[in-house]
């Protein structure tokens, strides 16, 4: 790793102390606390998995039972790791690619403390029984406000550091980047419509009802996947990548129309949710027609990041940082091609309400979200401190046990999912139904326990990473402290 | 036009990506509140009683929705196992939609009736007394608590701002009472949302003990109205196919 380049002065050749050249302490911030909210997301995770398997582990405590705590796990590992690993990447990205420095200061740290505050006291008051009821957006609403205001904040720091950039391009980084702040707070708005029960409850009704409901409903759910898991992180991908391979992004061209692609057809996937539901059939049948064509702006953005690395693929056998950014490319583009299978009606006629949906939305949330996560923060977190990742040995272990974990997670619920998927849909020599409920459920048990022991081999995964980062910073600061008292010293010297 | 114009302009790249963006839900989302078959033309289907409403909010609170469905798809095997496919008619009233996305047990759209008060009581405090394999949690807590019921009259006031027809003034009584019958129209009234939400749990006396008004009482009473409204009987089969 070329110290020079981590030191952010070199790049512009400024005479600027490099701390003052850019913000980097709001992106420490954000950094950390996406750790510990991903530590404890995929620990609740990992519980809620647990409790599938041996429904025990609900001992009747109503704070912790799979109900209230898997909107805690959504939570945490969407919004919690998932927004501040965006909030964090986004942040240096912008100003790296602008050569400019994080509009204001004050209204930055703001939307850390917005964020965090949403975020912490969403899950604590799903524990206590306040929900809205609608997944991924369960947050109630005076704290749906709250994120309204800090997602405007957000996007007005964003766009002023843009208009402060000393190049005259907006790097493709950044529209990707733009189009998930501008899609979010769209998103956000209209599914959180709600008219609270009074002025001092934190209990209210949403604004439409049934079918306009449940529409607007998997708009933003799956926008909340288009646009929070997969744009944005397609953001961080065109940053990363190139960075930590050392060579430009693949296509240019590909990247204009993947991205120009990818945001249009988004939008009209969501009521692929809705198949064979009371929804019109004209709405699902468009749904499942965009969902097909999405597959090749996907694409485009897998090939343009794997492509990337033509020329460097040694790299794979000795960075075990780039073995993240590219088992992370392709996750992405295997999920990209289940989800748009899956959205076919026949296909989804045996899929949907099973855990088939659950094992694809961990290849795209782990393989995908997190893997480009871990190995872009590898990447970044050294250079935020301007120091060396304590152990590479740390990060293959990191690596395997993360592969290894979302196999067993998905193969898993491949198993539960077709299986429940076949037998429920089974008729014996009569025409009567083969198999009750509660035999279905049988069936899911051993597949219910290798998902956990998968999602338990992720946790570890994450806790070693934390356990190297904070070495990693540690490290850092002592040999910052020694090296300022070495300077103290000779200071001192000179001026005796 | 080049696309250098808009890597270089933030503004023109802000309102491109928004013009994009938007196409997808305005088409897909706003003729659904437009097109008059989207929801079909159906009898029995009322607003929740004051005391079904609040189980109802008790069913969102325990995040029920994160492992059951409401909505039967129109296949031979949901039709065996659950009854007549689900119609957006019968969640017309459903503030919140609670469809769901996942059956890790099973659909809950025509429970009612299904099963005794007392089976249902005793399977939400412990599930795997009656069904040994299930993993349901147990919900024994909702047996105990008292039911919450003093706000009961802004929560239909809310759900009345959101178009349920609960009804505060006479001209909207009256208004009910042609529409649902002169019983429903009753329950349905504001001002006496408390004493129709006492009665009805008096009366059905849904947990078994008659000297309280639990929560089991509301969650009980909601589940046994899920599904039951719509006679299908009265209906010729091809009929609700129109609507599709």
């Amino acid at each position: 790793m070329a110290q020079s380049a981590t030191i952010p002065s070199s790049q512009a050749g400024a005479t600027a102390v490099p701390t003052e050249q850019y913000n980097y302490e709001i992106i420490k911030k954000f950094a950390i606390m996406a750790m510990v909210w991903g530590v404890l997301g995929m620990g609740v995770g990992t519980y809620i998995a647990s409790q599938l398997a041996f429904p025990f582990l609900n001992f009747d405590i109503a704070e912790i039972t799979f109900g209230r705590f898997r909107p805690v796990h959504t939570t945490l590992v969407i919004f919690g790791f998932g927004g501040n690993a965006l909030f964090a990447t986004s942040y240096y990205i912008v100003q790296r690619t602008c050569q400019a420095r994080l509009y204001g200061d004050g209204l930055a740290t703001f939307t850390f403390w917005g964020w965090n505050l949403s975020v912490g006291l969403g899950v604590i008051t799903y524990m206590m029984g306040f929900t809205q009821g609608r997944e991924y957006a369960e947050f109630v609403w005076p704290i749906d406000i709250l994120i309204t205001v800090t997602w405007v904040a957000y996007f007005w720091v964003y766009l002023q550091t843009l208009l402060r950039r000393s190049q005259p391009h907006i790097y493709v980084a950044n529209w990707f980047y733009m189009s998930f702040i501008l899609a979010t707070a769209i998103l956000h708005i209209f599914n959180n419509l709600q008219v609270p029960v009074s002025l001092f409850s934190l209990e209210s009704y949403s604004l439409f009802s049934g079918v306009q409901d449940a529409m607007t409903q998997w708009w933003y759910g799956h926008n909340a996947v288009g646009f929070f898991l997969t744009a944005a992180f397609l953001g961080m991908m065109y940053y990363f990548v190139p960075k930590q391979a050392g060579r430009p992004i693949y296509s240019y061209r590909l990247s204009i129309i993947h991205f120009w692609a990818l945001v249009f057809l988004y939008m009209w996937v969501g009521a692929h949710h809705l198949h064979w539901t009371a929804l019109p059939d004209w709405v699902s049948t468009l749904a499942a027609t965009f969902s097909i064509l999405l597959l090749l702006p996907s694409w485009g953005g897998m090939i343009n990041g794997i492509m990337t690395l033509s020329g460097a693929w040694d790299k794979l056998r000795t960075d075990p940082i780039m073995l993240f950014l590219i088992t992370a490319l392709s996750f992405y583009g295997m999920s990209t091609f289940e989800g748009p299978m899956m959205s076919l009606k026949s296909v989804n006629a045996l899929s949907h309400y099973t855990d088939w949906t659950v094992g694809h939305v961990h290849s795209g949330a782990l393989g995908w979200v997190a893997m480009i996560t871990f190995g872009s923060f590898y990447h970044l977190f050294p250079r935020l401190w301007n120091t060396k990742l304590y152990s590479l040995r740390l990060v293959y272990v990191h690596f395997f046990l993360a592969t290894i974990g979302i196999v067993l997670y998905i193969t898993a619920m491949w198993v539960a999912g077709i299986g429940q998927g076949l037998m429920l849909r089974a008729f014996d020599e009569y025409g009567n139904l083969a198999y009750t409920f509660v035999e279905s459920v049988v069936f899911l048990h051993r597949p219910y326990v290798v998902r956990a022991i998968g999602g338990g081999l992720f946790l570890l995964g994450i806790l070693i990473m934390a356990y190297n980062i904070f070495m990693t910073i540690t490290t850092a600061r002592r040999e910052a402290a020694r090296v300022e008292a070495k300077i103290g010293a000779k200071m001192a010297r000179a001026s005796s | 036009m080049k696309h250098e114009r808009v890597e270089t302009n933030a503004g023109l790249l802000i309102i491109l990506t928004l013009a994009v963006i938007s196409v997808g839900g305005l088409v897909e989302i706003v003729p659904l509140f437009y097109i008059n078959d989207t929801v079909e033309e159906v009898e029995g289907v009322r607003p929740y009683t004051p005391l079904e409403q609040r189980g109802r909010d008790i069913y969102v609170r325990e995040g029920c929705y994160t492992c059951h469905s409401q909505m039967i798809r129109p296949f031979r095997d949901e039709m065996l196992r659950y009854g007549h496919y689900s119609l957006a008619a019968e969640s017309q009233f459903d503030h919140p939609f609670q469809w769901g996305s996942k059956r890790t047990g099973p659909d809950l759209a025509r429970v009612g009736g299904k099963y005794s008060n007392e089976w249902q009581v005793q399977h939400l405090i412990d599930p795997r007394s009656v069904v040994p394999e299930s993993i349901m949690p147990g919900y024994p807590w909702l047996a105990e608590n008292d039911l919450q019921y003093a706000d009961i009259e802004a929560r239909l006031r809310a759900l009345r701002r959101v178009g349920v027809p609960y009804s505060l003034s006479e001209e909207e009584y009256q208004a009910n009472v042609e529409r649902f019958g002169e019983e429903v129209a009753r329950w349905l009234d504001i001002s006496r949302a408390e004493e129709n939400l006492v009665a009805q749990a008096r009366a059905g006396n849904y947990d078994g003990d008659p000297s309280r008004i639990t929560e089991m009482d509301a969650l009980v009473a909601y589940l046994q109205v899920l599904g039951t409204m719509v006679d299908f009987t009265q209906y010729d089969e091809g009929y609700f196919v129109e609507f599709r």
